[in-house]
């Protein structure tokens, strides 16, 4: 079995919310670097829906269980309480529908952690000031630009509450935040959030 | 165990009868097999390979008989996705086939053949009659179940029908229901076959006759639905559609009863395994713990993706364990039969994670008994 691509700096901090043994459904899992991650460090049953052949291919290959579809159709397939996380690494902002996306991984997962870039990181704040651009091409298609707060209050439409926050910066996680967002806000480049109803 | 003319062959036990599923029972049953590789001191390293309509149980040798190559060897064989170094392989001819198992061109009771008399039969009476060979082989449980095909549909039965004897299945090209355009082409076929002359309503083996044009016309169809789009029109482009789909029999192949074709595609067809779970697929698979992958290819017209995303997504809503890939291939139907790397890799990738989480040596270990 060949190796999966090294996880990412969101994917190392996501595995560490993931309990032992735990099902995991991860949204969106790419070539499945964080599948690979949880199975091996965490005992998970990991399994991954992924829209792209060549990625889903290169998953199956490594013997990973990837279903290769679309995004949003594959989640509403799922049976209610299937999993014990539902985890969109990069890839919620991807959706057409993200609010719809939460209340789905709710209902499959009960608790769902998700990353996301943040659009009011300070480089990105003087980067929309002074180049009036908002995007720097971070993290793939980002349909739904967010800052922090704009996903913290996404979550809670969704009636999921924040458990647990960690701000990215650098790929270094920050000290964790849950009731005060300011500074993670100003500072923190991507957030892992994990979610709970 | 008997061996004729190079076609192994097992009698089963006559005092337990194959109970069909239309209420009638056969006996005695003979099935015919192939194995490759040695079953392990735990037996847990079984594979049972379900061939299609117009396979038989040749899978990774010549068949003595027609003189046909194996018909899966790029899959079957040492160091092979189904690696025949640490697994054991069988295939047995399918319940009514024509390759040594019991079917129309055995002889009834009476001591004459069944020719029409032979019972209807369906997918679930073929897994069981492959349940049968598995019991009387000391097999309790399959490592791996899988198939292409008419075969797929044998392996999504087996892991429905005995989902704690089944760790791991494939379903290569195939569909949890007969799609239409194949009932539509299999009458074909059968009309073929019963408007030969020499078809002689079923009795042709009395009258020492064969409906050879019905029978192959009906490989014809197969050879046909089994290219790409692009494949078909550039038969028919080329003026050479004539020669190419000759109606000539052609000896080597033209061994098969087509009175077995007869029963196997009305089989085929009348497969629905939704139907004995009141519609609804996902219930075929509800609390299974076996380990899925379903794999489909891109230009196939006879088995089209789409049918594999239904089990996929059946799959899913049941909470089984699942991979699904379309792989992009330009073969058509036969491509699971020709050279697909994207196909072997990820075959290789789900045989190698099963195996290891089952236990069993990676490909050069050897923990054979």
């Amino acid at each position: 079995m060949q190796d999966a691509p090294p996880p990412r700096a969101d994917q190392r901090a996501i595995a560490v919310l993931v309990s032992e043994a735990a099902k995991v459904l991860e949204i969106g899992c790419g070539e499945g670097a964080l599948l690979h991650l949880l199975a091996r460090e965490r005992g998970a049953r990991a399994r991954g829906i992924e829209p792209d052949r060549a990625k889903a291919h290169a998953c199956v290959a490594r013997g990973l269980p990837v279903v290769q579809s679309e995004l949003e159709s594959a989640l509403a397939d799922f049976p209610t309480g299937a999993f014990d996380f539902v985890v969109f690494s990069h890839t919620l902002q991807g959706l057409r529908d993200p609010h719809w996306a939460l209340r789905e991984a709710r209902r499959v997962g009960g608790r769902v952690i998700v990353s996301i870039a943040n659009a009011a990181h300070w480089r990105a704040r003087l980067r929309l000031a002074f180049t009036g651009r908002m995007l720097a091409g971070a993290h793939g298609a980002i349909a739904h630009p967010w800052s922090i707060r704009d996903f913290a209050a996404l979550a809670r439409a969704a009636r999921l509450n924040i458990e647990r926050a960690t701000p990215l910066s650098r790929g270094n996680p920050g000290a964790p935040f849950a009731k005060s967002m300011l500074r993670a806000n100003w500072f923190g480049e991507e957030a892992v959030f994990l979610l709970a109803p | 165990m008997q061996a004729v003319g190079g076609v192994r062959s097992l009698n089963l036990d006559s005092s337990r009868p194959l109970l069909l599923a239309t209420g009638e029972s056969l006996s005695p049953l003979t099935i015919a097999f192939e194995s490759y590789g040695a079953l392990n001191s735990a037996h847990s390293n079984a594979v049972l390979v379900c061939h299609g309509l117009h396979g038989d149980q040749f899978v990774a040798s010549p068949n003595p008989v027609t003189g046909r190559p194996p018909w899966w060897p790029r899959i079957v064989g040492p160091g092979r996705p189904i690696d025949t170094n640490r697994l054991f392989v069988l295939c047995a001819n399918m319940l009514g086939g024509s390759m040594g198992t019991t079917g129309p061109a055995s002889l009834a009771p009476d001591g004459q053949p069944y020719g029409l008399r032979f019972p209807m039969i369906g997918v679930g009476d073929i897994v069981r009659a492959q349940a049968l060979l598995l019991e009387a082989l000391g097999i309790d449980n399959l490592f791996l179940v899988i198939g292409a095909g008419m075969g797929g549909m044998q392996a999504l039965n087996w892991a429905s029908a005995f989902p704690k004897r089944v760790f791991a299945c494939a379903s290569v090209a195939s569909a949890a229901r007969q799609p239409a355009q194949n009932i539509a082409f299999a009458e074909l076929g059968r009309q073929a076959i019963m408007a030969d002359p020499d078809w002689r309503n079923g009795g042709y083996l009395a009258h020492g006759v064969r409906p050879s044009r019905g029978a192959a016309l009906v490989r014809a169809a197969a050879r046909l639905s089994g290219q790409s789009p692009d494949q078909v029109r550039a038969t028919f482009k080329s003026g050479l559609a004539q020669e190419r789909l000759s109606l000539a029999p052609d000896s080597r192949e033209d061994r098969s009863d087509p009175n077995s074709h007869l029963y196997l595609s009305r089989a085929m067809d009348a497969f629905d395994l939704a139907a004995d779970f009141g519609g609804a697929l996902a219930n075929a698979f509800q609390g299974d713990q076996t380990r899925h992958a379903v794999f489909a290819f891109s230009s196939d017209w006879r088995f089209p993706p789409e049918e594999s995303r239904i089990i996929a997504r059946a799959l899913m809503a049941a909470g089984a364990e699942a991979s699904f890939l379309e792989i992009k291939s330009e073969a058509g139907h036969d491509a699971y039969l020709g050279e697909e790397p994207a196909f072997e890799s990820a075959l290789t990738g789900f045989i190698d994670a099963a195996a290891s989480a089952r236990g069993l040596g990676l490909h050069g270990e050897s923990h054979l008994a």
